[in-house]
């Protein structure tokens, strides 16, 4: 039975000296990241057996992943193994999901799902390749994690195998981008992904390598070495002469009253009566040119620490405000810093730590498309939505802009590439997906946009002049807020992912919505769904009827 | 080879079961190569005196003569059909035990097929360099006799895969034969059956202690509502009596021999004569015994809630009539104490959950009627020594008690007391390179080791001074 725990205490800052769950540690060109789970978790109530996780061991993990691109970008391959016997993890706890809400179960799924989705962003991006060892079973979650990674070798002991024993064993669904990856990306004949899905004991040996689940077994006397010379081998195209920078804690003050956060450039205020919050990001002034070695500027350099804490924001928005229905995006600051910031992360984008920073905040922004929140840009006097920071207007379901002198907008190259959404299109080509042309006209247009041209060009969803412009926005907020959120989350997941599929918006779209859907089931938690009798003396009851 | 029941013994058909001559055209001679290579080293061609069973009549399932081991008649019997028979416990119970795998249970069923079967090979694996250090021609005997049967116990279960669990079940029953007791990359299934035994304390321990735990679980297969496995295990389980009477008789002819040699000295040291004292083969017992009742698995198990609603393994007796009057088991608990942050605290574990516990249970009970018997023995001879069982709790790697040290007689201690105190509860290397200092054959007609008495009396009516064992390249030397 789901039971209350207080959500805000999770924290989603770490750093390797306080991990519990994982080892990372960074040997020249390779790191290895070792799952080695503290039975206890985020909170009481269950034990994170045979390596099962939770949110707080995928904290940790997401961590990991981030550190090492910024703090090791001499770091060309990366393995994830397990320091059990046996087991590499047996995916996420069964009785943790059984304790939890239903909103901290799809928010843990939706983090992971991410945190998967980093990992093959490094793999991809980054030079940072993921490679999975499993020297044990991994069942479930605890398969879909290697599935995240580049390839997969499994030990050949005659025990071990990979299995999504979801749909036999819980009446539910691998939720962590499972099935899809399982067809999609290694492209396993659909018959038998059938088969092996419904297998709860899952596929060991030969087999799973012909069956395409995993790239190669070993035998246990071989396994580590076999393991570790495919890292080297991954790990061939790393630059030992790059030195990374150290990510440092972001300590938001937090209002215990209000709830508000407020760090170095970015505010949460949070009025939990209205269920509405305010998110602002404030340009500092005089920022300086980028310096030969970008580097130097470390974690404070203002786009890596601004994204950090709008990341941060995000999250805990998801985890800690789960009464906040509306987040209203703000930002503040002088144009020309935003644009000449642009224009030289442009013209440096081939130096390491501006190319990770680009790819962070292209994730950061990808984690507030997968928010289920209603976001408002809200343009006025003082808005800085310029080149990178206009992305975040593009990301939210609607723009209000206030007709006045000096209130505007700009956009330049980064809104046409640097930051893609994870349908693979840009917020602008999404927009206007009636009209490739338009999108065109837009990237030959340079200079700061007036709320009249704006309006014409598509930009704004609703203008008001002074007089008008605080009643409109004030009837669209409690307007809002006043829908159902269960189908604005609904509806506003349909609109926001327009063209075409990719394996991302069906992990997030298809799997996710389905599994929400059978998490609701009585099939699943219902007195007697397989997910609620789970480890219980009885056994599930299922109504057979198919939709 | 062709398959016919003249080679393989069976009550199961196999003359016109064409599915499982397919089957057994390729596992036979696989079956033999693996005997060859993992059975009894260096006997193979000797004649020994063997049980075999040709039929599951009264008169057939015991039959003795000389014969060498690869040619033992390894048959596939299962206790006779009783077409009436009803699941006896479990959500299902009253309704008629299935004939036929239910495709909604094949993967537990399988499990405990599987894991059952593979320790059937793993111990004649285990066991197969004791021949060379055997204390008497019918001790000897007995271990043949246990190997063999072990071999016809595999052969039972993979039957069981082949008849009803298609080509999984034929790929499992091949792998019953490539994994390896202790190999490194294929090694058998449960830890306990991947080191060796090799002295024959420690044989004795493993026929009293583990082999017991066998009995239990086949037991409780035997309940199941899957009636093949039901009659296949029935009919081990009349097998399965030989080796633990092997293994009880054999501690207590230690036990017997200690006290003979304990009255020839004044300090009553026997290791200066050559024998086992008490407080060595306690450690020994204490060993075996927690290793054995990790083989139970957890006190609380989820698994073992799901075998017993879902009719596939039960309690042992559970239809007896005697043992147990509820076979539903859904409203009753089992109270336990075990440590949890610190305090030995009181759980409620759900009757179901608590299946394991329950079989360990009834297999306490059996030791500890062997127990007595042994104590006897010292109480006979006016000594006030006393053996014992180690509590539940003790040195256990598997389970509720897994996570905490506690003493023999239960209680909580510290990593670093449990430590010191081992040198007094477990068998140390020095004490083992004792044991196996003992290990000398004894191949004398009628003669046994220092270190063990012989039996009361030899086997089917035969006298102990009898050549169990005929070799074929040495000669048995005439008392
Ligand atoms: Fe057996
Ligand atoms: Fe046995």
């Amino acid at each position: 039975m789901e039971s209350s725990f207080d959500e805000t205490t999770i924290s989603f800052e770490t750093q390797p000296s306080d991990y519990r769950h994982i080892r990372l540690s960074v040997n020249g060109a390779t790191a290895r990241i070792e799952l080695d789970f503290h039975e206890d978790g985020l909170r009481p109530g269950y034990q994170l057996k045979l390596n099962s996780y939770d949110l707080g061991v995928d904290i940790e993990l997401a961590d990991a992943v981030q550190r090492l691109r910024f703090e090791h970008p001499e770091v060309g391959a990366v393995l994830i193994t397990s320091a059990l016997d046996g087991v590499f993890s047996s995916g996420a706890n069964i009785f943790m999901l059984g304790l939890s809400t239903h909103a901290h179960k799809v928010n843990f799924c939706k983090y992971t799902n991410e945190t998967r989705l980093y990992i093959e962003d490094a793999s991809e991006f980054s030079g940072q390749r993921y490679i999975a060892g499993l020297n044990g079973i991994a069942s479930g979650g605890g398969y879909e994690l290697p599935m995240a990674c580049e390839e997969i070798y499994l030990v050949d002991d005659r025990r071990s195998a990979v299995s999504l024993p979801e749909v036999p064993f819980l009446g539910v669904l691998p939720g962590t981008g499972g099935l899809t990856r399982l067809v999609d990306k290694r492209k396993v004949r659909r018959d038998l992904a059938d088969v092996f899905s419904t297998l709860a004991e899952g596929i060991k040996g030969k087999r799973a390598v012909e069956w395409g689940l995993v790239d190669g077994i070993y035998p246990t006397s071989r396994f580590a070495d076999e393991v570790d010379n495919r890292l080297k081998e991954a790990a061939q195209d790393a630059d030992s002469t790059l030195k990374g920078i150290s990510l440092d804690a972001l300590n938001p003050k937090l209002d215990a009253e209000t709830g508000s956060l407020q760090y170095r450039h970015v505010s949460l205020k949070v009025n939990r009566q209205e269920r509405v919050a305010t998110l602002r990001l404030t340009v500092p002034s005089g920022m300086t040119d980028l310096p030969s070695s970008v580097g130097d500027l470390g974690a404070d350099w203002f786009a890596l620490r601004a994204f950090r804490e709008l990341d941060d924001a995000i999250l805990r928005l998801r985890f800690h405000y789960p009464e906040v229905g509306l987040v209203l995006i703000e930002t503040k600051g002088d144009a020309q810093d935003m644009l000449s910031l642009d224009a030289a992360m442009d013209d440096r984008k081939d130096d390491w730590f501006v190319r990770e920073t680009l790819l962070f905040m292209k994730r950061v922004m990808k984690r507030i498309d997968c928010t289920a929140r209603s976001f408002f840009a809200i343009i006025d006097e003082g808005s800085c939505f310029t080149g990178s920071l206009f992305e975040l207007a593009l990301a939210a379901d609607r723009i209000y802009m206030l007709e006045e002198e000096g209130v505007q907008v700009e956009w330049n190259a980064s809104n046409h590439g640097a930051f893609p959404m994870a349908n693979g299109l840009t917020r602008l080509q999404t927009r206007f997906l009636a009209d490739p042309a338009h999108v065109g006209k837009l990237s030959t247009m340079s200079g700061p946009i007036d709320t009249d041209s704006a309006n014409e060009l598509g930009l704004v969803t609703v203008s008001a002049d002074d007089i008008d412009w605080e009643d409109e926005v004030r009837l669209a907020i409690e307007e809002r807020v006043s829908l159902s959120p269960d189908s604005l989350t609904g509806m506003e997941a349909n609109l926001r992912f327009a063209g075409p599929e990719t394996m991302e918006t069906k992990i997030f779209g298809r799997l996710s919505a389905w599994q929400n859907w059978i998490f609701q089931r009585p099939n699943a938690v219902g007195p007697s769904g397989a997910l609620s009798l789970y480890g219980q003396p009885a056994s599930p009851e299922f109504d057979y009827n198919r939709t | 080879m062709a398959i016919s029941s003249d080679i393989i013994p069976n009550n199961v058909d196999l003359d016109s079961n064409r599915k499982l001559q397919k089957a057994l055209v390729a596992w036979q001679p696989r079956f033999l190569e693996w005997w060859n290579d993992m059975g009894p080293r260096g006997y193979q061609q000797d004649m020994v005196y063997l049980r075999t069973a040709v039929s599951v009549e009264s008169s057939g399932w015991a039959h003795y003569d000389y014969v060498r081991m690869p040619e033992y008649r390894w048959g596939i019997f299962l206790t006779p059909n009783d077409p009436n028979r009803t699941i006896g416990f479990g959500d299902q119970m009253g309704k008629p035990a299935w004939q036929q795998v239910p495709g909604e249970y094949r993967k537990e069923l399988r499990r405990l097929i599987v894991t059952q079967c593979d320790t059937e090979p793993a111990s004649v694996e285990q066991q197969r360099l004791l021949g060379d250090t055997a204390p008497s021609l019918y001790d000897m005997r007995n271990l043949f006799q246990v190997n063999v049967e072990e071999g016809r116990h595999l052969w039972a279960m993979v039957h069981l895969l082949h008849e009803y669990f298609g080509r999984d079940g034929r790929e499992e029953a091949e792998d019953m034969l490539m994994r390896r007791s202790g190999d490194v990359d294929s090694p058998r299934i449960l830890e306990a059956f991947n080191k060796p035994i090799d002295d024959w304390l420690a044989f004795f321990c493993f026929t009293m202690f583990t082999d017991r735990d066998g009995k239990f679980q086949l037991g409780a297969l035997a309940e199941s509502a899957f009636d093949p496995l039901s009659r296949a295990t029935r009919f081990m389980l009349t097998e399965e009596a030989h080796h633990l009477f092997v293994g009880d008789t054999g501690i207590g002819r230690v036990v017997r021999r200690t006290i003979e040699l304990m009255a020839q000295r004044e300090d009553r040291d026997v290791t200066q004569l050559g024998g086992i004292p008490l407080t060595l083969l306690q450690k020994y017992i204490n060993e075996w015994y927690s290793a054995s009742m990790d083989l139970f698995g957890s006190e609380d198990s989820s698994n073992s809630a799901t075998y017993f609603s879902a009719g596939l393994k039960g309690r042992f007796g559970e239809t007896n009539g005697k043992t147990y009057e509820d076979h539903v088991a859904l409203e009753t608990y089992r109270d336990l104490k075990w440590m949890e942050e610190g305090r030995l605290t009181n759980h409620e574990i759900p009757m179901r959950r608590a299946m394991n516990l329950e079989l360990a249970d009834s297999y306490r009970k059996d030791c500890s009627s062997a127990l007595n018997r042994w104590n006897k023995f010292l109480e006979e001879a006016g000594l006030a020594d006393r053996l014992y069982l180690p509590e539940l709790s003790f040195n256990r790697k598997v389970g509720v008690f897994s996570e905490h040290d506690y003493d023999v007689s239960g209680n909580p201690v510290a990593h670093n007391d449990f430590a010191s105190g081992c040198v007094e509860w477990l068998p140390s290397e020095a004490d083992k390179a004792y044991v196996k200092s003992l290990m000398v054959p004894c191949l004398e007609l009628g003669k046994f080791a220092n270190w063990i008495a012989p039996p009361r009396k030899g086997i089917q009516s035969n006298p102990i001074e009898f050549p169990y064992v005929q070799f074929h390249d040495k000669q048995t030397t005439e008392a």
